[in-house]
C-alpha cells in the first residue's frame, strides 16, 4: 500500500499553474525527494499534500482521500515542516514542541499526559532536552531547525513533509539533519517526502527522486536514472558534471566553461 | 511563573479595597469588608444607613464596573493581538471606538431631550461599535480572507476612518452637542446604583469564557495561519469566534464606560514582559491586572483634582505611558 498518492494533483495560484498533473506514488517507509529548478512548484506540491491549497486531481493518504479528511485527522496523518518557519520567539522549545499535539486535542481542551509524553519523546529524540526550557529566539539556525523538527515529531504523524530541510544551514548541520531524519525514518517506521535544492544530498539521502520542471513531472527514479547530465542541463539550465563517487552516491558538480 | 498569579490576586484586592476606601467619606476597611460581605450573604451591614449608601450604592458599583471594564479591555487587547499576531492591535482595531462614536454622537444630535435620552446613548455607543465591526469584517473577507489578517486591519482603519468622517460631519451641523460627545468619548466610570454593571456583566462574562477557552490555541496560532492550519486548527473559525467575543465585550464596556484608551495594549504587554507571552498565562492574568489597573485609574480620576472628575481615559495613558516606559527598559536585556 502505498503511503501517499498523488493523482493528476494541479495547483493554480493566482492563474498561473504552477503544479501540473503531478502523479506519483510514495511507498511506506520511503523517502522521495522532489527536485528541479527554481518555480518548479515543489514546494506548493508539498503544500497540496498537506492541505493548505486547494487542488484538483486527488490526494491519498494510506488510500484516503484528503479532501475527504477533516483537517484534524489530515494533520494526524501528514507532518510538515516548513522551509521558513515561523518562530515564536518568546515562546520556550517544550511549549513549542507540544503545539505538535494539537490534532489530538479537542477543541477548547487542553493536554494530557500521553500527550507530555508524547512531546517528551520528541524533545529526547532530537537531543532538546537540555533546551526544553529556552525561548526559541535564544536558539541558533540549526537548534530552531531542531526544535521545528521535534513539534512534527511530536504530531506522531506517518508521513513527514520537509521542505527545504537543509536551507540555510552549513554543510556538518545539514548532514546532522538529514541524518536525523533518516534516523527517525528508520525508528518511527516514517515515510518522507522532502523539498531538495542540493541534489547531491537529495541522491544521497532519498530512495527516489522526482524531477519536476515547470509544474510537471520530467523525471523519476533512482539518483542514477535522474542525476544525469543530460536531464540536469535540460531542466536547471546549468553546466554540470556529474562524477560518481564510489561509497558517496552521484556529485553533481557546477561547472564553469572558459566562454 | 507560579509566583504571577497569585500576585496578579493580591493586586487585584488591594486595588478594590483602595476604590472603596478612598472618598470624602471615611468608611474604615474592616467595616467596608464586614459590610461587602454581609450584603452578598443578605446579612446586617455594620455600617450606619448613610454609609452604606455610600459603599453599596456610590462606591461598590462604580469600583466593580471599573475592574469589569478593565478585565474586558485587557483581555480583548490580548485577543486581539493574538488573532492579528501584531502587538499594536487594540480592541478598537477593527473600527469599534469609531462605531460607537458615531452612535453616541448620532444620538446626542438627533434624540429629543429626554429623560430616555441618557438610557439610548449607550444603546446606539454599543450598536455602532458591533456594526463597524461587522463591517470591517465583511469588507475585510470580500477583500480576500487568502490575504489573510492584513485585509482585516486595513477593511478595520477603512471603516473607522469612514465613520469618524460621519461623526465629524454629524458634530459640525450640532456643534451645541460637542461638549455632550466629548466628555463621553475620554471615557468616564460613572454609575447609577448597580444599573451598570447589569448591563455589562452578561457580555463579559460570556466574552471572558470565550476568549480564556481559546487560549492554547492563540498559542498555536503564534506559529502563523499556515503552520496552524497544518497542525489542524481551523484558522477562520478561531479568529471569527475570538473577534466576536472580544468585539461584544468591547462594545458593551465601550456602552457603559466611553473609550478608555491604552487598557487593551498597556497591560497585556506588561505581563508579556514579566511573565511570558503564552496565551494561557496571558489571558487570564490580563483580566486579572486590567481590573486592578483601571480601578486603581478611576481612584486617581475622582480625587486628583476633586471634587471635579478628570477624564479615565487620560489618566489610564498619563500614568499607563511612562510606566510601560520603565516595563520596557527594565526587561530590555531579557528581550
Amino acid at each position: 500500500m502505498s503511503a501517499l498518492a498523488l493523482d493528476g494533483l494541479s495547483v493554480t495560484l493566482g492563474g498561473a499553474r504552477v503544479v501540473d498533473r503531478l502523479s506519483a506514488a510514495v511507498e511506506d517507509g520511503e523517502w522521495v525527494a522532489l527536485i528541479g529548478p527554481n518555480g518548479a512548484g515543489k514546494t506548493t506540491a508539498l503544500r497540496a499534500v498537506a492541505g493548505l491549497v486547494s487542488h484538483e486531481g486527488c490526494v491519498r493518504v494510506f488510500e484516503e482521500d484528503t479532501r475527504r479528511l477533516a483537517r484534524k485527522h489530515l494533520a494526524r496523518s501528514v507532518a510538515l515542516v516548513p522551509q521558513v518557519p515561523v518562530i515564536p520567539g518568546d515562546m520556550t522549545v517544550r511549549a513549542y514542541v507540544l503545539l505538535g499535539r494539537t490534532p489530538y486535542l479537542s477543541y477548547l481542551g487542553s493536554e494530557r499526559h500521553s500527550d507530555h509524553v508524547a512531546a517528551d519523546a520528541a524533545l529526547e529524540q532530537l537531543d532538546l532536552v537540555p533546551f526544553a526550557g529556552r525561548r526559541l529566539d535564544t536558539l541558533s539556525g540549526g537548534e530552531r531547525q531542531r526544535a521545528t523538527l521535534a513539534r512534527a515529531l511530536a504530531q506522531d504523524a506517518p508521513i513527514l513533509l520537509l521542505d527545504e530541510p537543509t536551507a540555510a544551514l552549513d554543510v556538518g548541520r545539514q548532514q546532522q539533519v538529514l541524518e536525523i531524519v533518516d534516523a527517525l525514518r528508520a525508528s518511527r517506521g516514517l515515510t518522507v517526502l522532502s523539498t531538495m535544492h542540493d541534489l547531491t544530498l537529495a541522491g544521497q539521502y532519498a530512495d527516489r527522486l522526482l524531477l519536476l520542471d515547470r509544474g510537471q513531472l520530467v523525471a523519476a527514479g533512482s539518483a542514477e536514472e535522474v542525476l544525469t547530465r543530460a536531464l540536469i542541463t535540460e531542466h536547471y539550465g546549468a553546466e554540470v558534471d556529474v562524477v560518481d563517487a564510489p561509497g558517496s552516491g552521484f556529485v553533481v558538480v557546477p561547472v564553469r566553461r572558459p566562454s | 511563573m507560579r509566583v504571577w498569579f497569585p500576585a496578579s490576586l493580591l493586586f487585584l484586592a488591594a486595588a478594590l479595597l483602595t476604590g472603596v476606601l478612598v472618598g470624602p467619606v471615611h468608611l474604615g476597611v474592616v467595616n467596608v469588608i464586614h459590610a461587602s460581605f454581609a450584603h452578598v450573604f443578605g446579612l446586617r451591614s455594620p455600617l450606619t444607613g448613610a454609609d452604606d449608601a455610600i459603599l453599596w450604592q456610590l462606591r461598590l458599583p462604580r469600583v466593580i464596573l471599573g475592574a469589569i471594564v478593565g478585565g474586558t479591555l485587557a483581555a480583548a487587547g490580548a485577543a486581539y493581538q493574538g488573532v492579528f499576531r501584531n502587538p499594536l492591535a487594540d480592541p478598537y482595531l477593527l473600527g469599534a471606538a469609531a462605531g460607537a462614536g458615531l452612535g453616541a454622537t448620532i444620538v446626542a444630535a438627533y434624540a429629543p431631550a429626554s429623560s430616555l435620552r441618557g438610557d439610548l446613548l449607550p444603546i446606539a455607543a454599543f450598536v455602532g461599535a458591533a456594526v463597524a465591526v461587522i463591517a470591517a469584517y465583511a469588507l475585510g473577507r470580500s477583500a480576500g480572507a487568502a490575504a489573510g489578517p492584513t485585509a482585516l486591519i486595513l477593511a478595520g482603519v477603512t471603516i473607522a476612518s469612514f465613520f469618524t468622517a460621519l461623526q465629524t460631519f454629524v458634530q459640525q451641523q450640532n456643534v451645541d452637542t460637542v461638549q455632550e460627545v466629548y466628555s463621553w468619548l475620554l471615557g468616564r466610570l460613572s454609575t447609577s446604583g448597580w444599573h451598570e454593571v447589569g448591563i455589562i456583566v452578561p457580555y463579559a462574562t460570556a466574552a471572558w469564557l470565550i476568549i480564556l477557552g481559546h487560549r492554547r490555541l492563540l498559542d498555536v496560532l503564534s506559529v502563523g495561519e499556515e503552520e496552524a492550519a497544518a497542525l489542524g486548527v481551523n484558522v477562520a473559525r478561531v479568529r471569527l469566534l475570538v473577534v466576536a467575543a472580544a468585539t461584544i465585550a468591547t462594545a458593551a464596556a465601550v456602552a457603559v464606560s466611553g473609550l478608555i484608551a491604552f487598557v487593551g495594549i498597556i497591560v497585556p504587554h506588561t505581563i508579556r514582559l514579566l511573565a511570558g507571552g503564552s496565551y494561557r498565562h496571558l489571558l487570564p492574568l490580563s483580566v486579572i491586572v486590567g481590573a486592578g489597573f483601571l480601578v486603581l485609574a478611576d481612584v486617581i480620576a475622582r480625587t486628583m483634582m476633586s471634587p471635579a472628575e478628570l477624564p479615565i481615559g487620560v489618566v489610564t495613558a498619563f500614568f499607563g505611558a511612562p510606566f510601560f516606559a520603565v516595563v520596557l527598559r527594565t526587561t530590555r536585556a531579557r528581550v
